[in-house]
Parts: structure tokens; C-alpha cells; sequence
């Protein structure tokens, strides 16, 4: 079960829209649930899909369609690095490059301590600041030099 | 502060960086609200509004371009029931982020923007649907909707008047198809994001089959400063038939990326000029002007360009949303392509075939020639592939996977059938990228192969 703090941000999100259109909150919901469990368990789905009235399999199609919200398991940090070609210009693709070697793993990967797992995201909407990346989909890192990459990989606990 | 220059701001004039500089207060103190006061105590009529809109020429800011105040008009006012507004801040078009800052900055003009749009079209409720990865400025659009409900600028009858409008924000989790105005609407209904056959257009059969209408962030900011300094004189900053200002978001080779507001007409070589010029003074190449769908121009035709609407597609491109991707000599254009070509084959929805297998075969193709493996056959298979997709499909996804590979091809042949023969880039290796700014010792390795 989720906790009780996430059911009472459940319930700010479905008063956001009209009456019999729970639905609606399946996005923030999902994400909030997420953002509690680290990851979206078929059973977590389901317990979203079930407070807002919907079938099981609609939360589902949600949850696989939109790229940010992880339907298998990840490490404690998810770090997504965009690597488009506006990014890349201005180092994305280094710096996606470089932590790959730092962590030793591919994109899509997880390290064996269960610490980081390592995604290639597509346009944060943030290529002024590049190279960027994106921590647990909450936090955005800008300008992520050599040095910078190292602080924020030493911070993560 | 990640506005980094203007000539004649409107949108981002008297922006401090202090912390609070977005609060309700602060934008009062600049003049906020003030025209939401105005048409509400003087009671003007909403065709009032929307014929000073058409006045002041402004055109959508999200990427069509498509005059605001003639899809003002199109909503059915006097039709009983639910009508909606919405802001569109699902920002995802590589090479766009202004409605970033202006979220970050000044969201109370947006907020008042929607608020003149649902009192000028007759909705009773509206949603910002803002980027899911920008997470901080969603939080913060909340805080802001907070102020203005506790000043008593949202909710029911609003300064005490009978003109009632709720607003909330609603987040996207990562798909660039959500910019599509209809897909977006599927999305704030809780479905996948796939795109709805127009007609029926959204001003008639919009969200929860109601009448709505979808503007561009940067859109519905610049509502209340055309109402405060009005139309014509909002018209005369830009040039004819492209009024206003503009924010553009610079990224790639130049030695300042970031956002800048310049009046529509700038020639481009003022723009790149305020940015710093290109990065490290080497020689420019190419210059995506409107987002990475808009077809790429080479340096010769883009440095005698003007920034507007008109003037960009006289040149065989489209302003977009101003988004100005810069390449400077040390890029291979079929690297450059073919990151884009992987982007749109990741984000097509996968509704429509041409689409969904058609950018598959771009991303295909494209990467075998940028790994050494293309055939000279190539360059014409990408070009049907492309041409079979545009106009084919249900939304301009399909057509903005298209353009991209047409225009590279056009204006840069010589570099697709150079790698093709010789089976590596014509810029030399060693030198690639060499703007990126990034000093990894191995960093010389970008994908070749598709992503499992």
C-alpha cells in the first residue's frame, strides 16, 4: 500500500479536474507513486488505477507510453542525460560518454551496487545549459562539466 | 538571469535575478495585472479584445505560427456549457527553451495571459500542461496559481466581478508528442498521447469534447503587455504582418547559448552577434532557425536572413519557435542528422505506419552511413522514405521527421556521399565536435549503432 502522505497528494490532483473525470490524474498519480516506491511494480499500477476508478490496464499504457516513469526496477539514482543534437553540440554526448566510463555501464544500465542507472533522455528543454542531465526525473543538473559530473556522483549518498 | 540579451524587450523587460523577482508583488510592481483590472471594471466586450489581438499581428509562439487572435475568434462564445483554455508548456522541440524561463521568471503573465484568453473566448476552466522534466517550474506555476487565487485573481467571481476562471497545472512524464496540441489534450484526459484527427478542430471538439483553445506559453504572455501598449504599437516593433518581439533560445556553437528577446525582423547576423558570435571565432556552417524540425540552412543563406516568420520561409524554413541551433565547421552533418532522425524515430507515437516505420528506416539508414557501412543507393532511399512520410500521417510529427533529412540532403549532398564513399566523415575526426566544450579525454566516440 502507499502511504498516506501520497493518498493526500492523490487527492489534490483528481480535485484539479472536473467532476467524474479522475482519470485525468493517472499522469501526476503515477508519477507521485513513483516517486514513493522508485518504481512502478504491476502492483503499484494497480493500486493507482484502482483509487482513481480505472482499469488496471489503462494506468498501464500510461505508464509505458510516457519515458519517465520506469516500469522495471532502477538503481537508487536515475540519471538521464540528454544527448540530442543540440545537447551534443555542447557536449551532451561527452558528457553521457564520460559517465558511462565513470560508472562502467551502458545506457539502460544499472551498476551492480544498485547505486545509478544510467538512461539517454531526449530534449529537457534546457540545450542553453548543456550538457544536461536529470536526477530521479525531479532534479536538473546544468552545465555538467568533468568536475561538476564528479561532485554531483560523490553527493549521491 | 538565462535571459542573456535583448534589443527592445517587452516580454522580459525590468526582469531582476533577485529570487523573488517572479512573485505576484514584483510583477505588479512592473505593471501586472493591470490590464486584467482594466477589462474587467470597464467591462470591454470580448470582440473588443480579440480585434486588438488581430491587431497587434501577433502569430502563435509555439512553432505554427497561426494568428492569435483568429483562433480567439473561432471559439463558439455563446454556446452553453464547459469551455477550457489551455497553455501549452509541454516544451520538447530540440533547441526550445523559452517558456522555461519565462515560467522561472514571470509567470504571472502567463497566468494572466490565460486568464484575458478565457474571459476573450468564454472558458470557465483552464490547464497548463508544462514539460515533465522541468519539474521545479511546474512547482513553482502551483505557487504562483496560489497567489493569484489568494489575491483573489482565480476561482469565482473574480475582483468581484461575475467572471469566474479556474486554473491548474497539470505535468507531462517525457513525450515530445504531447506539444501536438490534440495529443496533449488526450494526455490531461489521462491516455496515451496520440494525436486526433482535425477536423473536428479543437475550438469545437477539444478537451472532454468541449470547446478549447490550446495557445503557446510565450503566447499567452505576451496577451496582457499587446493589451497595455495595444495593438499597433505592439505590431511596430516587428515587422509587417510579424508582429512583436520574440524570444529566441540560441544553443550550440555560439559563445553565449541561451535566451535572448529581439523584435521579429532582427537580421539573424545581430542575433548571433548579441550571443557572442560563433564559439572559438571558427567559421559558421549551419543553422537550424526554428526548432529541429525546421529544415537546416547553410551559413551563406542564413547570415542574410531576417528573423520572422515571412522572411525564414521565403529562405526554405519555418521560424518555428525560435529555437536557433547553431553548427559551426567542426560538425558532420550526417552525425548531426542522424541524432536527429534516432529522436523522432524514439518519439513517434507509433499511430501511424509511415511514421512509426518510416522514421525507423531514417535512423537505419542514416546510421550505417555515419558507421561506414552505406551503399550509394542510400542517399535516395532516405529521400523516398522521407518524401513517403510527409503529409501522411495524422499530426506533423511525421512531416518533421521529413524535413530535417530533405533539407540536410539538399543543401549538404556532397557530405552524405562523401561518407558513403570513403566511409568516414568529411570532417575529419580529430576535429569533430571540437566546440562541444567538454574535455574528455576519450571523447571521441558517439554512437554509430541504434540504442537497444
Amino acid at each position: 500500500m502507499l502511504s498516506e502522505a501520497t493518498y493526500q497528494k492523490f487527492a489534490r490532483e483528481v480535485a484539479k479536474y472536473p467532476e467524474g473525470r479522475a482519470r485525468s490524474a493517472v499522469m501526476a498519480c503515477l508519477a507521485l507513486a513513483q516517486e514513493e516506491r522508485g518504481w512502478l511494480a504491476p502492483e503499484t499500477i494497480r493500486e493507482v488505477a484502482e483509487y482513481l476508478g480505472i482499469p488496471p490496464i489503462a494506468a498501464l499504457e500510461v505508464a509505458s507510453f510516457y519515458n519517465m516513469y520506469d516500469v522495471k526496477p532502477t538503481g537508487r539514482y536515475k540519471l538521464t542525460v540528454c544527448t540530442n543534437l543540440p545537447c551534443a553540440l555542447s557536449g551532451g554526448s561527452h558528457a553521457a560518454e564520460y559517465l558511462k566510463k565513470k560508472l562502467g555501464i551502458d545506457f539502460g544500465e544499472t551498476t551492480a551496487d544498485q547505486k545509478f542507472t544510467l538512461m539517454e533522455g531526449e530534449c529537457m528543454g534546457a540545450c542553453g545549459d548543456a550538457p544536461v542531465l536529470l536526477v530521479n526525473n525531479r532534479k536538473m543538473c546544468a552545465r555538467m562539466t568533468p568536475a561538476e559530473i564528479d561532485r554531483l556522483l560523490s553527493e549521491c549518498a | 538571469m538565462a535571459i542573456l540579451g535583448a534589443i527592445h524587450p517587452v516580454l522580459t523587460a525590468g526582469l531582476s535575478d533577485r529570487e523573488d523577482g517572479w512573485r505576484l508583488a514584483e510583477y505588479e510592481a512592473r505593471g501586472g495585472y493591470a490590464a486584467l483590472r482594466r477589462i474587467l471594471s470597464e467591462r470591454i466586450p470580448a470582440e473588443k479584445i480579440i480585434a486588438e489581438i488581430k491587431s497587434s499581428g501577433l502569430r502563435g509562439r509555439g512553432g505554427a505560427g497561426f494568428p492569435t487572435g483568429l483562433k480567439w475568434s473561432f471559439m463558439p462564445r455563446g454556446m452553453d456549457g464547459d469551455k477550457y483554455i489551455i497553455c501549452n508548456t509541454d516544451e520538447g522541440e530540440p533547441g526550445t527553451f523559452k517558456d522555461r524561463d519565462l515560467l522561472c521568471h514571470n509567470p504571472h503573465a502567463v497566468i494572466e495571459g490565460m486568464l484575458i484568453g478565457a474571459y476573450a473566448v468564454g472558458a470557465n476552466r483552464g490547464y497548463n500542461y508544462i514539460h515533465g522534466e522541468i519539474f521545479a517550474l511546474y512547482r513553482r506555476f502551483e505557487d504562483a496559481l496560489a497567489e493569484a487565487r489568494a489575491a483573489g485573481l482565480l476561482g469565482r467571481n473574480i475582483l468581484g466581478t461575475d467572471f469566474s476562471f479556474e486554473l491548474f497545472a497539470h505535468h507531462g512524464y517525457g513525450a515530445y508528442i504531447c506539444g501536438e496540441e490534440t495529443a496533449l489534450l488526450e494526455s490531461i484526459e489521462g491516455k496515451k498521447g496520440q494525436p486526433r484527427f482535425k477536423p473536428p478542430f479543437p475550438a469545437s471538439f477539444g478537451l472532454y469534447g468541449k470547446p478549447t483553445t490550446i495557445n503557446n506559453t510565450e503566447t499567452f504572455a505576451s496577451i496582457p503587455f499587446i493589451l497595455n501598449m495595444g495593438g499597433e504599437a505592439y505590431l511596430k516593433l516587428g515587422s509587417p504582418n510579424n508582429g512583436g518581439t520574440k524570444l529566441f533560445s540560441v544553443s550550440g556553437h555560439v559563445e553565449r547559448p541561451g535566451n535572448y528577446e529581439v523584435p521579429l525582423g532582427t537580421p539573424f547576423a545581430a542575433l548571433l552577434e548579441l550571443c557572442g558570435g560563433v564559439r572559438g571565432g571558427r567559421r559558421l556552417k549551419a543553422v537550424i532557425p526554428g526548432g529541429s524540425s525546421s529544415p537546416v540552412l547553410p551559413a551563406e543563406i542564413i547570415m542574410d536572413c531576417a528573423l520572422d516568420y515571412d522572411s525564414i520561409s521565403k529562405a526554405g524554413s519555418m521560424l518555428g519557435s525560435g529555437a536557433v541551433i547553431v553548427m559551426d565547421e567542426t560538425v558532420c552533418m550526417v552525425k548531426a542528422l542522424a541524432r536527429l532522425s534516432f529522436f523522432y524515430h524514439e518519439e513517434s507515437c507509433g499511430q501511424c505506419a509511415p511514421c512509426r516505420e518510416g522514421t525507423g528506416w531514417l535512423f537505419d539508414v542514416l546510421a550505417r552511413i555515419e558507421a561506414g557501412d552505406g551503399r550509394m543507393e542510400d542517399v535516395e532511399t532516405l529521400a523516398r522514405v522521407a518524401g513517403n512520410i510527409g503529409g501522411r500521417t495524422i499530426c506533423a510529427l511525421g512531416d518533421a521527421a521529413a524535413m530535417p533529412v530533405q533539407s540536410f540532403l539538399t543543401h549538404f549532398r556532397e557530405e552524405f556521399l562523401y561518407h558513403i564513399a570513403h566511409k568516414t566523415c568529411l570532417v575529419p575526426r580529430e576535429v569533430q565536435w571540437a566546440g562541444s566544450g567538454f574535455h574528455c579525454a576519450d571523447a571521441g566516440q558517439q554512437r554509430a549503432g541504434r540504442q537497444g
